[in-house]
Parts: structure tokens; sequence; C-alpha cells
């Protein structure tokens, strides 16, 4: 027992091997190859095909029943799927943290709620326009990452946790309490209208918010590809798979771990402005510390370490939070007792078990399951 | 002075109220090094046992008398829910500490979702005592006599943790678990009994933290103990880990500071200088955890 983020390299190899035993070997087999050139783009081939399908989304006029509200491209489910690209793109953002440098943090939503309220607040209170909000909205949110990440770094593991969620808990009550009325308390922020393009605003144009939350992914997404691959990244998964080792061989532990607090955090905050910029305001849910713990959720269920794992499992679990509700009303539950149906009415109940049989049966989430049984049929 | 006794008490009553809350919490990570998210849990179970018992027991009986039999009930139930997690879900994760606090994690998550299926999101009132709801003179201050409740009961129970851990011989294995799992362990002695008897005693703990808490409160719901946890949190570390005196003092100092502030500088600012304080010892102190990671 030397750390809590033992276990991702000792007792469950396979929790993070997926992620890992991809990237570590990524670079021997790209230049042992022949054509390097052309491994490279099978490779990105996946990500390009599933951006290309979801960018062709808005033009798609078909009703898929049960599925999603009303036709793909109406504004109901456009609505719906930037939700989820959204919180998809924050829980990759989150697993740069958890999944890469094993940093298990519970005051991630701070971040994400900076960035939603410091753009509304700069919007509508300092009447600021849009391009310079954005700019003040993401170094206010990096600044507070760098301030809270060098105190709560001072202790590691579990106390670093609880630091974290005491932090998240501290602003989550200054936007209870809406000081000078800025942030609006339970009622939230709404965004000032006027100050948006009007190509953002509307129900009409609910897929050009979807292509927002599209482009912030894919931000995401390279952004987190870059900085795995970089010097810093590597230095990442050394403090994850062993601090001590990673400290010993001359890493400066300390400052590799702020970097993965502050990029981090600087996803997660432009995540909270394209989050604001979707749903046309700041919402006080954000800054509490079950957002936080559900996309602590939502990263172990797709599986950590992996941007497809902390992406899929984002997009999911806001996808059955917002339809499962439907479950309850499906005709073969009519005949359970009411008490069983009035708990699967609850979304978070299905989420909550269904996440403790993953953590259970398949450590290294839903992505890593899928591939482990892809390999399986492969090597068949 | 009036108005300062009268923080002083209610600050106690407060910081009573979160040792009761903390106590469990700290023995359990004190001991496994298991950060309980569920204790939440425990606790809003507590609340809603004694809430249901309390409604299904005859009318005519005085309300002490039901909420006494309704704290009984809170204890076992609290102690029962946290001997099974334990056994259910904790011990197969033994030594996967991240994989432990996710399992906390998601049960928080069902727990207060399975809470608000069945009773609904919104609070509903408990029935007070009588005495509990009246004040007394004290100095010229009109103490609210539910506080001194709390304190007694908090009091209690530090005593009767005090004891079981220093004149028992379970009590010496826990101290010695808190210590140096390892050579225990060593020493032949079982320690996953142990576990589960901490983690029973915690639960019941946190059954009767989330009675009085609802009593504080004057109703039940089901996210009531995840607000106290978050406190019961700040405390646990500001004590530091599986040291019972030092959650004890901890959950005085954080309900005074919190009663203090908010009446001196403006409401919300107590629950900002808890935190500031947190800030505060991590940064005069931070090994005040190291038990917990070495």
């Amino acid at each position: 027992m030397t750390s809590p983020t033992d276990h991702l390299t000792h007792t469950h190899p396979s929790s993070v091997t997926p992620g890992g035993k991809e990237e570590s070997t990524m670079t021997p087999v790209a230049s042992g190859e022949a054509r390097p050139g052309w491994r490279r783009l099978l490779r990105v081939l996946p990500a390009v095909v599933v951006l290309a399908v979801l960018a062709y989304l808005p033009y798609l006029p078909v009703e898929v029943p049960g599925v999603l509200p009303g036709r793909v491209n109406g504004p109901g489910s456009m609505q719906l799927l930037a939700t989820c690209l959204v919180i998809g793109g924050i829980a990759l953002s989150y697993d740069v943290l958890f999944g890469r440098t094993g940093l298990l943090s519970f005051g991630h939503a701070l971040f994400v709620a900076a960035g939603s309220y410091l753009l509304t607040i700069s919007l509508s209170t300092w009447s600021l326009p849009l391009s310079l909000a954005v700019l003040v909205a993401l170094a206010l949110s990096t600044v507070l990452a760098l301030v809270v990440g060098a105190i709560a770094l001072r202790v590691g593991g579990i106390a670093f946790a609880m630091v974290t969620l005491a932090f998240a808990q501290a602003a989550s009550i200054i936007v209870m309490r809406n000081p000078g009325g800025v942030t609006g308390g339970e009622e939230g922020r709404p965004l000032d209208r006027v100050a948006v393009p009007d190509l953002l605003v509307g129900v009409a144009n609910a897929p050009y918010r979807y292509w927002l939350a599209l482009g912030f992914v894919v931000v995401a997404w390279v952004a987190v590809t870059l900085l795995v691959r970089s010097r810093a990244g590597h230095a990442m998964a050394a403090v994850r798979e062993n601090e001590q080792r990673a400290s010993v061989l001359g890493f400066g532990t300390y400052r590799v771990k702020l970097l993965a607090i502050v990029v981090g955090s600087f996803l997660g905050a432009l995540g909270g402005v394209v989050h604001a910029l979707v749903l046309g305001g700041s919402n006080p849910h954000l800054t509490t510390s079950e957002f936080t713990l559900s996309l602590l959720v939502m990263v172990v269920l797709g599986g950590a370490g992996s941007r497809w794992g902390a992406l899929v499992g984002g997009v999911l679990y806001t996808y059955a939070d917002a339809r499962l509700v439907e479950v309850s009303n499906a005709p073969f539950l009519q005949d359970l007792p009411v008490v069983v149906r009035q708990v699967l009415s609850q979304p978070l109940f299905i989420l909550g078990v269904f996440f403790v049989v993953v953590v259970y049966f398949a450590p290294s989430g839903l992505t890593g399951l899928g591939g482990r049984l892809i390999r399986r049929s492969g090597s068949r | 002075m009036s108005d300062l006794v009268l923080l002083l008490v209610t600050g106690l009553g407060l910081g009573a109220l979160y040792f009761i809350a903390a106590s469990g919490l700290s023995l359990i990570y004190g001991l496994m090094g298991v950060l309980n998210f569920a204790h939440g849990v425990f606790m809003t179970a507590g609340a809603y046992a004694s809430w249901l018992t309390m409604g299904a027991l005859p009318v005519e009986w005085p309300v002490a008398v039901r909420l006494v039999v309704g704290v009984l009930v809170a204890v076992a139930v609290g102690a029962v829910v946290g001997l099974v997690v334990e056994v259910v879900l904790i011990r197969p994760l033994y030594r996967h500490h991240i994989q432990q606090v996710l399992v906390t994690v998601g049960l928080s998550l069902a727990g207060v979702a399975a809470a608000q299926g069945i009773w609904g999101a919104d609070p509903r009132p408990v029935e007070k005592p009588g005495w509990m709801s009246g004040t007394t003179v004290v100095l010229g201050a009109r103490l609210p006599n539910d506080r001194f409740v709390y304190v007694l009961v908090a009091v209690a129970l530090f005593a009767g943790l005090l004891a079981l851990l220093h004149l028992t011989r379970l009590g010496l294995v826990i101290r010695a678990g808190v210590e140096n799992r390892t050579m225990v362990e060593a020493l032949g002695i079982n320690v996953h009994r142990t576990f589960t008897i901490v983690f029973a005693l915690g639960g019941a703990a946190a059954g009767l933290a989330g009675v009085l808490y609802s009593q504080y409160a004057g109703s039940v719901s089901p996210a009531q103990g995840s607000s106290l946890l978050i406190f019961a949190f700040i405390v646990v570390v500001i004590g530091g880990t599986g040291s019972l005196a030092g959650t004890a003092v901890a959950a005085v100092v954080v309900g005074l500071v919190q009663q203090l502030a908010n009446y001196y500088a403006a409401s919300g600012v107590g629950d900002l200088s808890v935190v500031l304080l947190l800030a505060l010892v991590l940064l005069l102190r931070p090994t005040s955890l190291k038990g917990a990671t070495a």
C-alpha cells in the first residue's frame, strides 16, 4: 500500500492497459513499419469517420422512434445531442486529471462553472463583447486553477480529493448566495442574447449550437492527443503509474501534476463557456459536487485514460440521464410493484447501480470491454 | 454578551452534529483508507428510518418517546446498511482504494436517487418534541434546547468511542490497525472482521447523525445527507485521520467558526471561512494526512 493510485498499475492492470498500451507501442510500430503514413491514416480513420457522420447529422431528416425526440435534425434532438457532446468534451478534460495523471480530483466542476459563469457575467454585468468575454472567462479560470491546484497539491491521494471537493463546495456556496446579484442564485444567470451572434440564439438555430459543441469536442480531443504525446504527457503517465519512481527518476512531479490540473481545467473552462452558449446561460448545477461526481462516473464508465472512453462515457451518461425517464413508462414494467417503478423512474439510480457493476466487472470501462471483445473475436 | 453566548452554544450544537457525522467517517478512513461517499446515504437512511418509525407508532405516544424509538431504529438501520455495504461491496475490493471510493460514489448516487423516487425530492416535515423546540434562558440568552441534546449525545458518543478504543481488545486492534495495518495482519489478527465491525459502527453513528440533523433542519429530504457529508469531510481533514480527539476538536472549531462568521460578517461567510480554515491548515501542516498515504 504505497499510494491510492496503485490500483492503476498493480492490482487492476486491465484498467489502464487498453489506452496505455496503445499509446506506448504506437511510436515503435509507426516508425518500424514500411509505410508509417499509411498506418497513421488507418489509426485516425475511425475518429474522422465518426466526426464526419456527426457533422452531417443536422442534414438528416429521419425519425428514430424511442431513441431521439422527433427528427434527428429537429431542434429537440439537436439540443439533446449538443448537450451530450459538450458534457462528453468536459469528461474528456476531466480525464486529463483522473485517467492520465491519476489525480482523483473532486473539484473539476469548479473550473467548468468558472468558465460558464465568468462568460455570462462578463457579457451581462461587465458588458464585454463576446470574443473578449470568452478570453476573460478562460484566463481567469486558468489563474483560478493555478491557485487552487498549487494549494491542493500540497497533499496527495485521497486528501487531495477532499481538498478539491472543499474548494468546489466553497464556489458552489458563493454562487448560491448570489453576491451582488451577479450569479443569479438558484435561478442561474441567463445568457445576454443581444451580445451573442444571432446564429447561436433561438430554437431554429439549434444545429449551429450543435456544430459549436462538436467543434469544442474536436478541440478538446486534439489538445488531449497532443498533450499525451508530448514530453509532459509522458511525465504525467509516469506519475500515474508510480509517482515515487517518477520522482526518483528526476521528474518534478509537483509541476507535472500542476500542469495536468491547469490544462484539464482550461479545457473544462472552455467546456463551461460552450455549455453556457449551448444552453443559453449558467446553471448552478454546474457548481455542485454532484456534477464533479457525475464526471468521475462518466470517465470510469467509458474507460479512464482513453479519449474514446471519456467521450463515450460522457455522451452516454448525459443521454441516459435525459432519456431513461422513459424507461419507467415502458409497458413491460407496468406489472412491477409501485415502489420498484418509483425507484426505476430515477435515471441516477439506474446509472449509479450500473456504475457499481462496471467498477466490479469492467474496470477498464465500456470501451475497454468493447476493445477486449473485438480483440478476442479477432484472435479466433 | 447574550449574543455571544447564543452563538457559542449554537456553534457547539452544530459542531456536535458535525462530530457525530464525522466520527464514523474518521474511523473508517483511518483504519481502512476508504473515503466513504456512501456515508451521506447512511445518514439519509437513518433519517428516513426514524421518520417512518415515528409515523408508524401510535399517535397517542408522546413525541419524545417516539423520537427515542426512531433514533434506536435509525441506529440499527445505519449499522445494518454499513455492515451489508462493507461485506457485499467494499470487502471484495480490498486494497483497491480508488475502486472502493468509486463504489461508494455510485452508491451515494443510487441511494439518493432511490430515496427521491420513493419519497419525492421535497423535504418532509418531522415532528419535534415540544421541549426541544423551546428555549432556556442562560446569562440573558435564549438558547434553543435541542442544541443541548446534540451536545450531550455527541459527548456521550465521544466518551463511548474513547472507552471502546482504549478499554477493549477490539479497540486495541483498531488503534493498532490505524497505526500500522500490515503489522497487525502479520501478527495473525483477523483485520477483516474488525473492518466489518468498524463499518457497522460508522453506519450506526451516521444513522444517529441523520436523525439529529433532520431534527435540526425540521425535515427530511434525500439530499440532506450529502450536504452534511461535505462538512464532515472537512472536519476529518482538519482533525487528522484516525484521531478521534482531533476530529472532536476540529468539529467544535468548524461549528464555532461557521456560526460566528455567519453572524458577525454576512450570511454565507461562515461556510466560506470553514473552507478557508481548511486551506490554512493544509498550508501550515500539510503532513496532517500523511498517515493515509504512507
